[in-house]
């Protein structure tokens, strides 16, 4: 009898936390994350995320509850989550705190620098949303790509030099050294970073470009627009002397796509690679 | 630009002719205060109605909403505007100087700096440090660089004012070179939390940092409301106080310390928050005139005021997000600042 009433329990609870799952409202903080949770086919839950996240689409017309770094304790309860997603980046920490003393439950994963913290990120949502397997196909996508650029960087013998520009504003443009995300992706598309001696961005000194004389300057889409396109960039100090400039060779890409390390990473360091040998 | 004396503050003042009564003002000023703090605990992006609050008729969420998110941030709000106008109308008595403020004796850029070898040098802390680790590097740093400039306004043996101005002068250029090189080398995260930390913002209001910054700001007002009438007397200039029977020298001293305690503790719990103290103490003499009594206790019920209601409209304008509150106070408080200058003008003419 006590088997048979377990059991009934058992089944039931079941049955209620699957009728309870479609009801979850989902905030996300972080591009990448709340990339994922649309490839994993869960983008119908979220009710909410920053301002990082507008790929896809739809993302983009989420409630923004503002820049990750900066939440609002009241703005983000005000869309009644039950599950908050974020990166370890989020918050200020007592805004963070706040939220969770109110009993939401909240998720910190890793803020990704490299495909394998992609691939963890992609497990771990699969695991706290319950899409286990929609997170195993994704990842095998994810593989799949990685696979191919693989196999096309074997048989490319030159390695392009690369100088990543980041610039906010009219201050001095920055370049990404090492230990940056845009470092990893030009590695893992097959290229160099003439400025991997730093760490880090930093301010970027005319003397110094001529110097590393890049072959292609990697920007995103974004600081291009507000550098004011290409002519405009090779306008800045030291950037004319380059062997880019003399070839035009500038690659503009979405900043989420190039440097989230999202589930599209793979696909951009593909992108990366194909338009790096463009000409060859 | 820091050695106009000459101004006759008397001058400044709109309604001098009218029969004034100092606690009449007080009493309406309070008023004003307890109105925006009335409104303020009841909008916010979760909507909870003001009758509900007074009647106490809320649902546990809205409850939870009110008690440990709104209403400490509403209090917090109150404190720091409080505590910067009053130690920015003391300083400016102090130093007889319509430009001085909190930001001179050092404890902005004090904090500053030790926030971001917090950040950059140090790097994060976990646990009750995690929360806290800022805060505490901002009070500290700010007590240790108004200490130095305190110091050295000593050197001669004799209290200078003139050297006080010069010294926090040097001392501020260098905190903010230190500050300057650590943003340089940081990493771009680290330059993210350095900018926000710098913009100021009451929006990780907590019980715990809000008791423990009215422990300190509450002693510190009374005691600088107690010191209005020394000085009022200050204001004859140093030597005509010292005749009257002021000790100018321990004066100085305790009115510095006093500032740099509320102006640090205000500034660990919420970062940089620009233009009350420098403002408020002007608008409280151009509206009321320039006696301390009067001066002091009113410039932190406006600054209170003003900073509630700038922070109201932060958290709500843009709702679910926020904006960040030292630009709405600028932007209420100085059209106000600049059409009272206008009317003066027009009037004194």
């Amino acid at each position: 009898m006590k088997f048979i009433l377990t059991t009934i329990f058992l089944i039931l609870s079941i049955n209620v936390s699957h009728a309870h799952q479609p009801d979850r409202r989902i905030v996300s903080i972080g591009g990448a994350l709340t990339e994922t949770i649309y490839a994993l086919g869960l983008g119908y839950r979220l009710v909410g995320s920053d301002t990082t996240s507008y790929f896809p689409p739809s993302a983009a017309s989420l409630p923004k509850t503002g820049y990750q770094r900066a939440l609002s304790v009241e703005g983000v309860l005000s869309l009644k989550p039950d599950l908050i997603i974020a990166t370890e980046d989020a918050g200020p920490p007592s805004v963070m705190k706040q939220i969770s003393s109110t009993g939401v439950q909240i998720n910190r994963l890793k803020s990704a620098k490299s495909m394998k913290d992609t691939r963890e990120n992609i497990f771990a949502l699969g695991k706290i949303l319950n899409v286990n397997a929609a997170a195993k196909t994704l990842v095998g996508k994810f593989d799949a790509a990685l696979e191919q650029l693989k196999v096309t960087t074997s048989v490319q013998t030159k390695k392009p030099k690369i100088l990543f520009i980041m610039s906010h504003g009219s201050s001095t443009p920055m370049a990404a050294g090492s230990e940056t995300s845009a470092n990893s992706i030009i590695e893992i598309a097959g290229g160099i970073n003439v400025a991997n001696a730093y760490t880090g961005y930093k301010p970027l000194s005319p003397e110094a470009v001529v110097k590393f004389s890049p072959e292609f300057i990697l920007i995103t889409s974004r600081t291009l627009k507000q550098i004011g396109g290409n002519e405009a960039l090779f306008k800045l100090p030291g950037l004319a002397l380059t062997p880019a400039a003399k070839s035009g060779n500038v690659i503009d890409m979405d900043g989420l796509l190039l440097l989230g390390f999202g589930p599209r990473s793979a696909a951009a360091a593909l992108e990366l690679n194909k338009r790096l040998n463009a000409d060859d | 630009m820091l050695m106009i004396r000459t101004v006759k503050w008397r001058r400044f003042s709109l309604l001098r002719q009218r029969e004034q009564n100092p606690f009449v003002i007080l009493v309406c000023l309070s008023l004003i205060l307890s109105l925006i703090v009335l409104i303020a605990t009841s909008i916010g992006a979760i909507s909870i109605s003001l009758r509900d609050i007074l009647f106490f008729d809320l649902s546990e969420f809205d409850q939870t909403i009110l008690l440990s998110i709104r209403l400490p941030r509403v209090l917090l709000a109150v404190v720091v505007g409080a505590a910067l106008g009053i130690s920015g109308a003391a300083m400016q008595g102090l130093f007889r100087n319509p430009l001085a403020d909190p930001g001179l004796i050092g404890i902005t850029g004090g904090a500053a700096l030790a926030v971001s070898c917090m950040i950059v040098v140090i790097g994060p802390a976990y646990g009750f440090l995690g929360l806290y680790s800022l805060g505490i590097a901002a009070f500290v740093g700010g007590m240790i660089t108004s200490l130095v400039i305190l110091r050295m306004s000593r050197l001669t043996g004799v209290f200078s004012v003139t050297h006080m101005l010069l010294a926090g002068i040097a001392i501020n250029a260098l905190t903010f070179a230190g500050t300057g090189f650590l943003t340089f080398i940081s990493d771009d995260q680290q330059l993210r939390a350095l900018t926000f930390w710098t913009m100021g913002s009451l929006g990780g209001a907590m019980w715990e940092p809000v008791l423990v910054c009215l422990s300190i700001i509450l002693p510190s007002m009374w005691f600088l409301t107690k010191k209005a009438r020394e000085l009022n007397v200050l204001l004859l200039g140093e030597e005509n106080a010292a005749y009257i029977g002021v000790d100018t020298h321990k004066l100085k001293r305790s009115i510095i310390l006093t500032s740099a305690l509320c102006v640090g503790a205000a500034v660990a719990v919420s970062g940089i928050i620009g233009f009350i103290g420098l403002v408020i103490p002007h608008l409280i003499r151009l509206l009321f005139g320039a006696d301390h009594k009067l001066l002091i206790p009113a410039s932190a019920l406006l600054g209170a005021a003003l900073l509630l209601f700038a922070d109201t409209i932060a958290r709500t304008i843009v709702a679910p997000s926020e904006m960040p509150v030292g630009v709405l106070t600028s932007l209420v408080g100085g059209p106000f600042f600049l059409w009272l200058l206008i009317k003066q003008n027009s009037n004194g003419n």
